[in-house]
Formats: structure tokens, C-alpha cells, sequence
């Protein structure tokens, strides 16, 4: 093609986070596990030893930056995907890379306290059902400073600095600050969430489902709030929905989970547009 | 009827030394190594009957029975006082087991079992505190369940101790616990140093005297090794701090850098403060010791 | 050469509808240089914005190469590139105007429009001011620019859409069909617009259905024929 010098090339975006073969299976597991179940088969059950496999071979790779959504229905696996990364269920086999890292680690061997540093210092995590996310009975600005606490943050001004100018960016008004998320609406629940899952700065946002259950102008504002700090931080995130709109919205790539494995991965767009896989083109074309 | 009136004049004696039998006292004292190795860390341990109930100060009496040996000298207080009731039940069964030598002066004894206070002289390396614990779990505060409690601990999981820390100085201003305060020991384990107010805390950390601490219905031990950190929790830019008695000074003796109690005149009804460690007050007013000073505020105070 | 098109072709295959294959176009090859308009013609069917896509790779082509050098000189080929790379050319190099602008509730007219110009790199002052003299330009009056295009008018939002692909001069641009919805007034200054731009050395590659307009702009049309009717493939 052209003869112009060829100038090296841009350096590619930093790789947040890499997945090889994550795998979660309950049960004991045998030899046929991997070749019975998946979504050829329709089933994460193996016929011959009855374990689930909820996770079966999961690959991929997060960029500095980057939005990435996961869509799938129901046991697809999507949300024991986040679960496994975020450390909250245990992968039973895989490995993980972080940012920063210089080997994968296997994930089945690391110890919980290992485990805590990496998420307290890499991870931000934000759930569907708020109660799960946050302490519901103490303050908002106590939701906050628990994370920054398990960072070791232990300055009381400075820890009480980062909870209001969080919950400020959030739209939380500042007098609720001291007020237990329990008294609150949902959206802001979601909002407090945000918040605290931003404490500590971290690399990676994890957002399972966050709009869902939520009415659908305190869903835009949550989103667009995701947005927002996604452009001013530059935070990559992993956004799983089984809402196509939101998928849309946020996410630059797309992966498409049926029965634990990814049946399809690409440029969102081109999963909304030009779905491949039979059972993208169904989800796809079954979206009203 | 005492424990003594159960023993013959002479004779062979019906109880074992120290009450507790051989294997009894092995149990604790392996218990007891296991916690100095591991400072701060309760370790469970396995008790037997005591003909004091639970709740009474038996999980430091059954490390002194287990430590205590006939050349040993005893002193036992209870809120600073040698004479308050508790310690007088608990001294009197020790006595009466072990026939050891008893003192008032915290300098002479070798072993020293207490409730709610350390001596105002500090212990020297030779001497042991026996500190007795009705709840050693701190997490307790923010954590009903034992199996995560001991999960936080395993996994130096304290954040949540440390939000209830910052809800208290968001509604108060500053941490308002008085006893029992949640101490980092060794830079390690989190743990509560029994009922001892802030005041006695500076005494434990890195002082020269092994210190044992015992809970008898939660049957625990733990252990703060000589010359080790004992930390109260704090806030960078907001240190702790112990109670400030203004410009009171003891009645009895005259001390004013002592930690005192308030009293009241039962017929006038006015109020008046002696020193909590009666036996350093009857040392001043003795003229063995010269009364303590206060000097500068908050940790470790000089010791006159 | 900008951008080279070998032997493009696209069909769908349409698993829920048992095996259907659709065809959308086939072996289309061009080149274009900076500063060409390429126009694409046809009658409707014939696979236009399909060609567009599979262009900007929101389609995946079925056969052929789209080999594209970026502004620091290396090719690639967009019809295979890794999606990262597809996602820089796109934030950095590669516009894409279409007929459907995708709103964004509570984003202001002025921050969307200036967001355009911030990914690429320029400052946010800049892209404001820019945002500015267009939105002027293109006559949206002042009152809306702090408003969410949402609220607007069929014609506003499409100026909006137009704005917001040229302001950050991308080296690339698709159109399809971008003046559809506006008035003539409105129309002529777009496309003056999009002259300017291609002056400027941006090539573009553009689907018009009034092929006047096309004709004025483009340096060479490309037409397309309707495909053969798909066969039922089992």
C-alpha cells in the first residue's frame, strides 16, 4: 500500500485485566463435564455426574479504558462471572492477570487475604440489589469510608473528605451524608454504591446489572452519571446487563454468554447489527 | 463456710495446689504459650468446674492457678482496690489453696491478677499481669457471629471495626469508648485489652511484664508478650487520648497524676477523688513512696 | 492512498429464519484518496448503507480486504483488524454520519457536539468554541444548546448528529444519507460544510438519495446494483 515511512506504532492501551479459561463449577466435576454441558448442549448440567458448570472456559481481555458489557439471559452465567473476578465467589479454575501483575495467577490458589488486597486496591464493584453492595444500616459516609478503610486510609478529614466530594459527584445531597442508605430511594442506593465502589481509585469498575428494578429516568441518571466518570476517569468497567439498551449505551465491545460460555464476542455495534451466532441473532432480534 | 473450712488442719490435703489438677493446669499453660507466640490472638482453651460461677474473674484465676507456684507472692485488685469484694472472694480461695504470701505493695508481688486496672507503678520484667476479660472478642461490637469474627481476624479483616470508629467520632467528635478499647498488639491482631481504661493503655505497650489475659465464660486466653506494641486504634489526625482528671488532685494522698475515682461524702454529699490503685495510695500516705504528679497530657505520663 | 476496497462482499445469514442467506452486495472494490468523495448510488436495496457499515466494520464482511492507512502511516485492514485497533480509528480517525442520531439524555447539545472534538484530544475549550461557531452555523438557536438533543425536532437533532461528525475534522468520514431530514435552507449549508471539510483533505465516502447532490460532491459514484434474489439455503 502507501510508501510513506511507517512511524511506530501507537503503543496498544494497557491490558487491565485478562481472563484465561475461568471456570466455576459446582459439584465434583468428571471428564465429560466440558464436553456434555455449554451452549451447544443448552445445559450447564452434566448428564453423568450432575455438576453445573457455570463458567466453562472464559477468555478475554479488558483494556485501559475500555467498556465492556456482557449480555446473556438467565444462567447464562454472566453475574458469576463478575462475582468470580471480583473474588466474591471462588473460581475453580483459570487464571487471572491484573493490571500491573507480572503472571497470571492462578486463581484457585490465592490466599483470601491476597485476595482482598488485589480487590480493595484494583476493583470497584456495584450490585443490582443494593443490600449487597452496601451496609444499609450505617451512614452513607461510613459506606464510603469502609472502603477507603480497608485501604489502610486511617487520616479521619481525609477519609471524610473523599466520602463528600464522592457522594457530591454522585448527586448524593451533602446533608445525607450521615444518613443510612436504608432511608433512601433505590436510585440513590445505586448512586451510594457508585460512590463507594470509586473510593479508592481503582483501575477496574464492575456493574452487574445496576439499573435493573429501576425506574427508567433514575435508570438514565445512573447511567449517564457511568458515563460521565468513565470519561473524566477513564475507568475500564465490565458492565453486565441483559438490557441491550444499556449494553449500547455504555460498552465499546460486547460479549454474548449462553449456559457458562461466550458464544460470541466483538465490537457492540457489530453484535447489535451483524450478530453471528445463532443464539446472539435470537437475542438480538427478540429485543423489542 | 470457706473453701479453707473444707481443708484439714493437717494432713493430706483434699485439694491439689492451686485447686486445679496437673492436667488442668497443663491445658492452660499450653494454651497460654500458644497465645505468647501469637500476641494479641485468642487462643480457646479447655476449663473445668471452678467453685467460682462464671463471669466472676475465673479466666484469670485459672491462669494464676495454672502460673502460680508456692514462692510466689500475690496481689489481687479489682477497680484498683485490693479490698473490693471480687478480689477479696478471688484472694481468699487462692490463699486458702496455695497457702502463698499475699501483699498489698503491687512491687512486691510476682504475680499481679486484676479487673478494670494496671498498677501506677509500672511492672517490672520479673513480675506477671493477670488481667481478667468478661468479652475478649473487640469485633464483637460490630460482628454477633464467632465464625466471622474469626474469619476477620484471620484475614486482618478490621474495616468494619474501624467504620464503627468513625461513626463514633461523626456523631461524638471523637472516639468516645472508655474501657476496653480495641488495641492493635504487634501490628497484628486487633484486640480488647479487658475493661482497663484508657488510662492504664500507654502502660502496656512495650512494657517490660509479660501480660496474660483470661476469660472464663468464653473460655480464651491471649497474650501480650514483654516489649511488645499494644497500639490503641486511632485516627491519624485525631490521637488518642486518656482521661484528663483537670486539676483534681487524690484527698488521701495528695497525688494529681494518678487516676482517680469520685466518691461522695455520705454526710455532707460533697464530692471528693482518691486514687483508683489503693495500695500505691497507702504507699504515699505511708511516705514509702512520693505522691505522682501530673504532667504533660495524654500517652505515656512520667512516673514519679 | 487513503483507503482501498478488494473484492467486498457481504451476506447475511439469517440463523433464526432456518438458514436464510441474504445478500447484501458484492465484490466491490474502490480507492480513495484524501480529500476524494467517493458516492455511492442504487436503487434502494441495493446494499448501500450495508456497504457503509461493513466500511466502518458495524457489518463484518463476508470476503475482501479494506485496507485503511492511519494517520501515522501503517495500514491495516478494517475488515479483519483487532476490534481495539477498529476502536481507535473510530475514536481518533474514522466518522460516521448517519440518519439516526444516537441521543444521549441529560448530555447538553454543547457537550455532546464538544465531547466529539475532547476524544480526539483537543482541549475542551476548544472543542466548545468550535461547538459554538457551528451550532451558529448551522442555525440552532442559542436557547437549545444547553438542552438535551433528545428535545428536539427531527431536523434539529440531525444538524446535531451532522455537527458532531465534522467538528473533530476525523481523516475518514462516512455518510448516509445525512440531509434526509432537513430542509433545503439547512441542507445546503451541511453540505457546504461537508465541502469544506473535504477541502480540508478529508475523504468521504457518501450515500445521497437526491444524486444531484451527489453528483456535486463526489469525485466518482459508485453504483450498486439490487443483489439477485437471496436463495433459500439449507
Amino acid at each position: 500500500m502507501g510508501d510513506t515511512a511507517a512511524s511506530p506504532a501507537p503503543a496498544p492501551d494497557a491490558v487491565i485485566l485478562a481472563v484465561e479459561n475461568l471456570e466455576k463449577r459446582y459439584g465434583p466435576g468428571c471428564e465429560s463435564c466440558l464436553a456434555l454441558t455449554g451452549p451447544d448442549h443448552s445445559t450447564n448440567v452434566c448428564p453423568r455426574c450432575g455438576s453445573v458448570t457455570a463458567l466453562r472456559l472464559i477468555s478475554f481481555d479488558l483494556r485501559e479504558g475500555e467498556i465492556l458489557g456482557v449480555v446473556g439471559e438467565s444462567g447464562s452465567g454472566k453475574s458469576t462471572l463478575v462475582q468470580c473476578i471480583y473474588f466474591d465467589l471462588d473460581a475453580t479454575g483459570g487464571r487471572m492477570r491484573f493490571d500491573g501483575q507480572n503472571d497470571a495467577a492462578d486463581v484457585t490458589r490465592l490466599p483470601r487475604i491476597e485476595k482482598r488486597r488485589l480487590r480493595g486496591r484494583l476493583m470497584g464493584m456495584v450490585y443490582q440489589n443494593p443490600m449487597r453492595g452496601l451496609r444499609l444500616d450505617i451512614t452513607s459516609g461510613a459506606n464510603v469510608a469502609e472502603k477507603l478503610l480497608e485501604a489502610e486510609v486511617f487520616h479521619f478529614s481525609r477519609i471524610r473528605g473523599r466520602a463528600q466530594s464522592l457522594l457530591d459527584r454522585t448527586e448524593i445531597p451533602a446533608s445525607y451524608i450521615d444518613w443510612p442508605p436504608r432511608t433512601l430511594s433505590g436510585g440513590m442506593q445505586q448512586r451510594i454504591q457508585i460512590a463507594k465502589a470509586l473510593a479508592n481509585n481503582p483501575p477496574l469498575l464492575l456493574l452487574d446489572e445496576v439499573t435493573s428494578g429501576l425506574d427508567v429516568s433514575v435508570q438514565a441518571r445512573v447511567l449517564d452519571l457511568i458515563r460521565e466518570l468513565q470519561r473524566e476517569m477513564g475507568i475500564s468497567m465490565i458492565v453486565v446487563s441483559h438490557d441491550m439498551g444499556v449494553i449500547r449505551l455504555l460498552a465499546d465491545r460486547t460479549l454474548v454468554m449462553k449456559n457458562g460460555g461466550i458464544v460470541e464476542q466483538g465490537l457492540t455495534d457489530q453484535i447489535l447489527e451483524d450478530p453471528q451466532h445463532p443464539y446472539t441473532q435470537l437475542l438480538v432480534h427478540s429485543t423489542l | 463456710m470457706t473453701p479453707a473450712d473444707l481443708l484439714p488442719a493437717s494432713g493430706p490435703r483434699r485439694f491439689n495446689f492451686a485447686f486445679l489438677n496437673e492436667g488442668a493446669k497443663r491445658e492452660v499453660r499450653r494454651a497460654l504459650l500458644k497465645a505468647v507466640a501469637l500476641p494479641g490472638h485468642q487462643v480457646p482453651f479447655a476449663s473445668p468446674e471452678l467453685p467460682i460461677a462464671r463471669g466472676w474473674g475465673t479466666g484469670g484465676l485459672q491462669v494464676t492457678m495454672s502460673l502460680i507456684g508456692p514462692a510466689d507472692v500475690l496481689k489481687i485488685i479489682d477497680q484498683g482496690c485490693d479490698g473490693s469484694v471480687n478480689a477479696v472472694n478471688l484472694r481468699k480461695l487462692l490463699v486458702a489453696t496455695t497457702g502463698v504470701r499475699t501483699t498489698s505493695d503491687s512491687r512486691e508481688a510476682t504475680i499481679l491478677q486484676s479487673r478494670h486496672r494496671l498498677p501506677e507503678i509500672p511492672l517490672a520484667a520479673h513480675q506477671l499481669a493477670v488481667l481478667q476479660v468478661p468479652l475478649p472478642e473487640p469485633l464483637r461490637l460490630v460482628e454477633p457471629s464467632e465464625v466471622e469474627t474469626r474469619r476477620m481476624h484471620s484475614e486482618a479483616d478490621y474495616a468494619r471495626m474501624w467504620v464503627s470508629l468513625y461513626e463514633d467520632v461523626v456523631q461524638n467528635g471523637a472516639i468516645s469508648l472508655a474501657a476496653g478499647y480495641p488495641c492493635r498488639v504487634h501490628g497484628t491482631y486487633i484486640m480488647s485489652p479487658s475493661p482497663l481504661p484508657r488510662w492504664d493503655l500507654p502502660l502496656l505497650d512495650g512494657a517490660e511484664h509479660l501480660t496474660l489475659l483470661g476469660a472464663g465464660r468464653e473460655k480464651r486466653v491471649y497474650a501480650v508478650p514483654p516489649y511488645t506494641s499494644v497500639k490503641p486504634l486511632e485516627f491519624e489526625d485525631l490521637p488518642f487520648t486518656v482521661e484528663d482528671f483537670g486539676s483534681a488532685v487524690c484527698a488521701r494522698c495528695g497525688s494529681s497524676g494518678t487516676f482517680l475515682d469520685e466518691l461522695y461524702d455520705e454526710k455532707t454529699g460533697a464530692a471528693f477523688r482518691v486514687c483508683s490503685d489503693s495500695g500505691f495510695c497507702d504507699l504515699v500516705r505511708a511516705g514509702v513512696v512520693p505522691p505522682k504528679r501530673k504532667t504533660a497530657p495524654a500517652g505515656r505520663l512520667a512516673h514519679g | 492512498m487513503m483507503i482501498r476496497c478488494e473484492g467486498l462482499s457481504k451476506h447475511f445469514l439469517m440463523h433464526i429464519r432456518e438458514g436464510t442467506r441474504i445478500e447484501a452486495f458484492r465484490d466491490v472494490s474502490f480507492q480513495l484518496a484524501p480529500g476524494e468523495f467517493l458516492g455511492i448510488g442504487g436503487p434502494s436495496g441495493a446494499g448501500k448503507s450495508s456497504l457503509l457499515k461493513c466500511l466502518y466494520r458495524t457489518y463484518l464482511p463476508s470476503r475482501g480486504n479494506v485496507w485503511y492507512e492511519d494517520a501515522n502511516g501503517r495500514t491495516c485492514n478494517v475488515a479483519t483488524a483487532d476490534e481495539h485497533e477498529v476502536l481507535r480509528l473510530r475514536r481518533q480517525e474514522i466518522g460516521y454520519i448517519s440518519q439516526f442520531f444516537p441521543v444521549i439524555p441529560r448530555v447538553s447539545a454543547l457537550d455532546t457536539i464538544a465531547n466529539s472534538m475532547v476524544a480526539r484530544g483537543f482541549p475542551r475549550e476548544a472543542g466548545l468554541q468550535r461547538a459554538r461557531e457551528l451550532l451558529e452555523r448551522l442555525a440552532i438557536p442559542r436557547a437549545l444548546w444547553q438542552m438535551s438533543p433528545s428535545t428536539f425536532s427531527g431536523g434539529e437533532k440531525q444538524r446535531i448528529n451532522i455537527i458532531h461528525g465534522v467538528i473533530a475534522q476525523p481523516r475518514l468520514l462516512f455518510l448516509d444519507e445525512p440531509t434526509a431530514s432537513l430542509d433545503s435552507r439547512s441542507a445546503s449549508e451541511a453540505i457546504s460544510l461537508i465541502r469544506e471539510l473535504k477541502s480540508q483533505g478529508t475523504a468521504m465516502i457518501g450515500v445521497f438519495h437526491d444524486m444531484n447532490v451527489l453528483r456535486s460532491l463526489s469525485d466518482a459514484v459508485l453504483m450498486l446494483e439490487r443483489a439477485a434474489p437471496a436463495k433459500d439455503e439449507h
